[in-house]
């Protein structure tokens, strides 16, 4: 084992995930790569159709399942128990892989799994693979990484496909091309895909038959295949991904070689621990009952699939998180999406303003626990404030994550590793303690409160007579403040009660 | 009964009327309402914006406060927001143990499980939806996050409101989608709140609403202050205004 994976030893963090390598980071805050997206209406318009249908979707097939809260609560706590006992289900997690056929090898970080992952593919002389549908090779930036080296990573899902064809990033967990309408999927196609028919309509039915026929090849020729896997069964050292367009079974089949990349947190102690994630997930995240393919595969079986297997165990920043009690617990997200399907935040700024493959309510949290905290201005600290709080992802949530509470924690870990670091508050940091040193008393309160009624006089129509200073002309710009009354509660009860016993 | 209100800062300093009219109601149905003036603010604003060290003052202030309160024969505590007693009753005491004051957070517990929110205290204390009150307007509902996610308080404003007399009382479409505001999150992430903000109203509006009511004066001063930049001609009334009311 060449990599941490100690059980923490109280909060002593492990080594956080290398943002110069992969995709964890974007290179501006949310706010301000959130103005960019709230102004393309395009994307705007494609987003609240997209979320609002899934979101329907999944409240009609999660209201049937009479026992769904339970199912909730396995799932959390299946996930706690494992997260407890973590190097344990790994090394047995490893040895049943191994002694079937696979080869495990273990990644600290981003750039050691592309290592890892390119010798594989070299070994095998090919200059191509083709690839399932991952979060975890989308984290670590594998395509970048190969394309580097010479070899053609294909993706195969047909949102990844679109993606990928189109330059561009994903911007969603479960449905990467979510910012795209259908019509600039027709203009990618056109432009990009290889021996396209020009006369290609925007029809989904007509561009899924495009991709069709541009895949088939693909999956008849590649030797070698890259896929992520949703669990990995440590009991049996079975790997498990669940799909929807037959891809994955494709290329977890054809291929002579099989490399999986997978975050050690995405093993299950037991075979029977897939009854309730194959229950909650394709729930949550497609909105269907049960997903079209699951497909699992146990280390290699000679003349049926693939004769070689190679499983790459991808730390990267979660022994870091596991060492956090509440970090511990975005490491339970079985990446179904359900949370960014119905997070207001989302659903006006889409994916690409978070930086991050992992957007959304998970991945503004997920990301920070992953790569660190650092106190300063970077992109990553910026996503725990990109939440009103409101609550909807915890509400969904299958397995139970309190997001908001983790969104919290954060914040707190923000401006605390400020303070650390920085020997002047911030301007906010100042205001805050001046605000709690006022409010520590009712004498000052009450005469802060009083001095506030004054205020009223310094607001005309809604806005005030002197312009606010940054932050607070965020409210001004678009709300008008309201006008203080002539005298607070406080004066008013002593006022007129304050003789009563 | 003998019930303290809890003001909430943003209503002792900014929306006297709701609080005037929580105090109203509570005392036409016969009871007893005393105002622990040590009280100052839940300390929700720092702890959502990551000033935990400097909530947790307040949140002892809050305790000994309400502690006292309930030591001199309050049974209940109640506030007309569902975010500060939604702080209350989930902060508080994670916020003590944060801090490693176990004791604070027990006490804290405590004065969480005896603090609700209007409605609540309305519908699940005194057992009353009822109230005797009157509003002939048209009214939408927004059902604030805290109180539907964080508090649970479900339709329980609305059993409130339907018993009005004279209200003509109109379904807010998307009701359960977050207004905007966030607290700091107003200001920090300006550009998304207005956007969240500019659906809210676009709901409003399509209700031919005069009146816009909910259960937190935050939620309604920030739904409301785009309303009233907009010269929409809506208004903001938090639904204890609306129960005090006999017009």
């Amino acid at each position: 084992m060449s990599t941490f994976l100690g059980m923490p030893q109280g909060r002593v963090p492990g080594p956080a995930a290398d943002t110069a390598v992969g995709q964890l980071t974007g290179d501006r805050p949310f706010p301000a790569a959130a103005r960019d997206a709230l102004g393309n209406t395009q994307l705007r318009r494609n987003l609240a159709h997209a979320t609002s249908t899934i979101r329907a979707k999944r409240a009609a097939v999660v209201g049937e399942v009479p026992d769904w809260e339970a199912l909730r609560e396995a799932g959390s706590a299946i996930k706690a128990d494992t997260m407890a006992r973590l190097p344990e289900l790994l090394e047995q997690l490893e040895a049943n892989v191994t002694a079937r056929g696979g080869t495990v090898h273990w990644a600290r970080d981003a750039a050691e799994a592309n290592r890892i992952v390119l010798d594989l593919v070299r070994a095998t002389g090919e200059n191509e693979v083709v690839k399932v549908k991952s979060m975890a090779t989308q984290e670590i930036g594998l395509n970048e990484a190969l394309e580097g080296a010479g070899i053609t990573a294909h993706e195969t899902d047909l949102a990844e496909l679109i993606v990928q064809l189109g330059h561009d990033k994903p911007s969603h967990i479960l449905v990467p091309a979510i910012h795209r309408g259908r019509s600039e999927i027709r203009e990618i196609f056109a432009r990009e895909m290889p021996g396209v028919d020009p006369g290609l309509t925007d029809e989904p039915a007509v561009l899924a038959a495009a991709a069709r026929t541009h895949l088939r090849e693909v999956f008849l020729r590649a030797k070698v295949a890259v896929s992520g896997a949703n669990f990995g069964v440590a009991e049996t050292g079975t790997l498990t991904v669940v799909e929807s367009e037959g891809n994955g079974r494709m290329c977890l089949t054809l291929p002579e070689t099989l490399i999986t990349v997978m975050g050690i947190e995405k093993v299950v102690p037991t075979w029977r621990d897939l009854e309730v994630f194959l229950q909650l997930l394709p729930r949550s995240s497609t909105g269907e009952r049960m997903n079209p393919y699951t497909s699992s595969w146990a280390g290699v079986t000679p003349g049926d699939g693939p004769q070689e297997f190679h499983l790459v165990l991808l730390d990267n920043g979660r022994t870091r998180a596991l060492a956090d009690d509440l970090g511990r617990t975005a490491l339970h997200c079985i990446r179904c999406s359900a949370c960014l399907n119905v997070c207001p935040v989302y659903e006006r700024t889409g994916g690409h303003a978070y930086g991050s493959v992992y957007p959304g309510p998970i991945g503004a949290v997920l990301t920070p626990f992953l790569t660190g905290i650092t106190g300063g201005s970077d992109p990553n600290d910026s996503l725990p404030y990109a939440s009103s709080l409101c609550g909807a992802c915890y509400d969904v949530c299958p397995v139970k994550i309190n997001i908001p509470d983790l969104l919290v924690e954060l914040r707190a870990e923000h401006t605390e590793a400020h303070a650390a670091r920085h020997r002047l508050p911030t301007s906010e940091a100042a205001a805050m303690k001046a605000a709690a040193w006022v409010m520590a008393d009712p004498k000052r309160f009450a005469r802060v409160g009083r001095a506030a009624t004054r205020g009223r006089h310094g607001i005309r129509q809604g806005k005030p007579v002197l312009p606010l200073p940054p932050p607070l002309s965020g409210w001004t710009a678009s709300r008008d403040v309201p006008s203080p009354p002539a005298e607070t509660f406080r004066d008013w009860w002593a006022r007129t009660r304050g003789d009563r016993p | 009964m003998r019930i303290a209100l809890f003001v909430t800062c943003l209503g002792d300093v900014l929306f006297p009327d709701v609080a005037r009219a929580t105090v109203a109601v509570l005392e036409r149905l016969g009871h007893d309402v005393v105002f622990p003036e040590a009280q100052t603010c839940c300390g929700q604003m720092h702890t959502n914006t990551g000033y935990q060290h400097d909530a947790v003052g307040l949140v002892r202030h809050h305790v000994d406060v309400f502690e006292q309160a309930m030591a001199r024969g309050c049974e209940a505590v109640v506030a007309p927001s569902g975010s500060c007693v939604g702080s209350v009753r989930h902060q508080h005491a994670a916020v003590a143990r944060r801090s490693g004051d176990e004791a604070l957070a027990v006490r804290a517990e405590a004065v969480a499980a005896r603090t609700f929110e209007l409605s609540e205290l309305l519908v699940d204390v005194l057992g009353v939806t009822d109230v005797g009150a009157a509003y002939p307007h048209r009214v939408t509902y927004h059902p604030t996050c805290h109180s539907l996610r964080l508090l649970g308080v479900g339709d329980r404003p609305l059993q409130l409101l339907r018993a009005v007399r004279g209200i003509d009382l109109v379904e807010l479409p998307a009701a359960d989608s977050c207004c905007g505001f966030g607290g700091t999150f107003s200001v920090k992430n300006a550009d998304t709140s207005t956007a969240m903000l500019a659906d809210k109203m676009s709901a409003v509006l399509a209700t031919d609403a005069e009146v816009v009511t909910a259960g937190d004066a935050s939620c309604l001063m920030h739904i409301g202050g785009g309303l009233s930049r907009l010269r929409t001609g809506v208004r903001p009334v938090h639904l204890a205004e609306i129960l005090a009311s006999t017009a």
